[in-house]
């Protein structure tokens, strides 16, 4: 009661309809964003439909996306693309090919002292899953696939480093072919850990980054050891 | 209900009549504005009430649904195809809804499971470095129980690390295996070990009451590895056996003193600690042993032609066991006459 009288006493000093402001929305209850439904103007994500387009089209589509991601393996630059859209068919093409150069001439033959395919193929994704769950368990903030997705891209160099082995080893084995198989394979080991810790280490608490760079180092130096120690048979 | 008790003042008012209308307008505005949040409750328009709106809906739904399912069975009396197909369904449905419960839970308790061990990841890389330096210094305090750390990150890595050299040991020997793929074979190997050696001395020290938990076992016997990767890394490349029995008693000793101080100083009575140390040291030691001779050439060359060089273990029948332990005891007079 005593308030409405003082709120009465306040509207008679007012003009008229002074009350009215109160009534309508007043500076001090913001509204803003987007009240207006836009029905004319369709943003281009809704016109984008993949389900009448040609399947040539979708498969350049993802083709350049891979493409692109092993360009950021090369190139490894501050680069979020390998870590927001991640996907695992370079990894998966990464690790069939360098299991198969891996492979050699040995499944016919008795004694199979080269490295078998399921062997470097479990290494690889085995070896994955251990980095990431430490990195999940140290506390990184990156999800699981997108770290595979970053391991399995940076198994790049060392992709390139096998083709350049077995084309050295195709020339000749010798103390030469031996050295120079071990510089291409070492840079390209140096490369991948750069690469992987360029891309993972940001997720990481600042602290501790030599903790989860330990088995990323591991992991590509097993598999350069692999590499460098392979010879056809 | 406000709107005649702020009605009577305003009329009241002598010369503000049409004011006092207005505000009495006001006041009706402002009944209505508190009416309408009485109405929310019904209309669901707030957020608070949505929840509660939903389960209110679920529940009439579920009613309904009983109600259906009521009549279906009703229906399914009389007419046996009709239910038949609504208990089929029902049952797909029903079985679903489990295999995809079953999943999800799956997922979660995974992901609990991460956060459960969590805990034994927090450390710092100083610290890491201090406990792998400390795993070699044993210390000679045995009156009041050490400190043992319960950490994972340490051990879980340096079992990876022995497994990389096994796997390097192994390829440089050319060991063959006919089951099973080196890497599985290396793998098994380090965390059988590490596990399973483990899980007895903890058993052991429960037995001789020692003052040790599962996780602090794990810990302590994971840096005890770190002496075995050293020894074995550098015996894997060089081959000098007068090396790798220094190496042995040298730093394979030391990680193995230091695990049986910080055994010894947790357990009390004579008897147990000789048990329990006994056993540790037996065991850590002969594993590097072990480690060293299964995968290096010189050996295979001596049980290859003890034994021929086309006979798998596995494949042996009863009565060749004391060639067998003959071999055994071959080669490990020769290895302490190596010693001698």
């Amino acid at each position: 009661m005593a308030a409405a009288e003082g709120s009465g006493a306040g509207g008679a000093a007012k003009p008229l309809f002074a009350g009215l402001s109160d009534v309508s929305i007043s500076e001090d209850i913001p509204v803003e964003g987007e009240i207006t439904v836009p029905v004319g103007s369709r943003s281009p994500d809704e016109d984008y439909s993949t389900l009448d387009e040609p399947v040539r089209d979708t498969i350049m589509r993802d083709l350049k996306a891979v493409g692109k991601k092993f360009v950021h393996v090369m190139y490894p630059k501050k680069s979020s693309a390998l870590l927001r859209d991640w996907d695992l068919w370079g990894p998966l093409v990464l690790c069939v090919s360098l299991a198969l150069m891996l492979q050699g001439g040995s499944a016919d033959s008795k004694d199979d002292g080269g490295p078998q395919f399921a062997e470097v193929f479990v290494i690889i994704w085995f070896g994955a899953v251990v980095i990431t769950l430490n990195s999940k368990l140290l506390g990184g903030t990156i999800s699981f696939f997108q770290s595979l997705c970053v391991l399995g891209y940076c198994v790049l160099p060392l992709t390139v480093a096998m083709l350049v082995c077995r084309l050295v080893l195709l020339a000749g084995s010798g103390t030469v072919s031996f050295v120079v198989r071990l510089v291409v394979v070492i840079a390209m080991f140096g490369w991948s850990t750069l690469a992987s810790t360029a891309f993972l280490a940001d997720s990481q608490p600042p602290n501790r980054k030599a903790l989860v760079v330990y088995p990323i180092f591991l992991f590509y130096f097993v598999i350069s050891w692999m590499i460098l120690t392979f010879t056809p048979q | 209900m406000a709107a005649p008790g702020a009605a009577a003042p305003g009329g009241g008012r002598s010369g503000a009549a049409e004011w006092g209308g207005f505000e009495d307008n006001m006041q009706g505005g402002g009944s209505a504005v508190i009416d309408m949040e009485n109405m929310d409750d019904t209309s669901g328009s707030s957020f608070e009430d949505m929840g509660e709106m939903h389960q209110r809906m679920k529940e009439e739904e579920e009613e309904a649904e009983g109600e259906a399912g009521a009549a279906e069975e009703e229906d399914g009396e009389f007419l046996g195809m009709k239910g038949l197909r609504g208990q089929l369904g029902r049952q797909v449905a029903d079985q679903m809804w489990q295999v995809g419960k079953r999943q999800a839970s799956k997922a979660f308790s995974l992901y609990a499971n991460i956060d459960i061990l969590r805990p034994y990841f927090d450390v710092e890389p100083v610290q890491v470095r201090t406990r792998l330096l400390e795993s070699m210094i044993p210390v000679k305090m045995i009156n009041f129980p050490q400190k043992i750390a319960g950490e994972l990150y340490g051990p879980l890595m340096l079992v990876f690390t022995l497994v990389a050299i096994l796997l390097h040991g192994m390829k440089t020997s050319d060991t063959i295996i006919r089951e099973g793929t080196l890497m599985g074979t290396a793998i098994g190997t380090c965390f059988g070990y590490w596990l399973g050696v483990s899980s007895f001395i903890y058993f052991l020290a429960y037995l001789c009451n020692a003052q040790i938990t599962m996780v602090q076992m794990l810990s302590l016997l994971g840096y005890g590895l770190f002496g075995h990767c050293i020894t074995l890394f550098v015996t894997y490349n060089i081959h000098f056996h007068s090396l790798f029995y220094i190496f042995w008693l040298g730093v394979g000793g030391l990680s193995t003193l230091r695990m049986v101080a910080v055994l010894v100083s947790r357990t009390v009575g004579h008897t147990q600690r000789l048990i329990l140390c006994g056993t540790l040291a037996a065991l850590h030691m002969l594993f590097l042993l072990y480690l060293h001779f299964a995968y290096h050439k010189v050996v295979e060359g001596i049980l290859d032609t003890l034994e021929g060089p086309n006979m798998p273990p596995f494949q042996r029948v009863a009565r060749d066991i004391p060639v067998v332990s003959n071999a055994i005891l071959n080669t490990t007079a020769k290895a302490v006459a190596l010693t001698l």
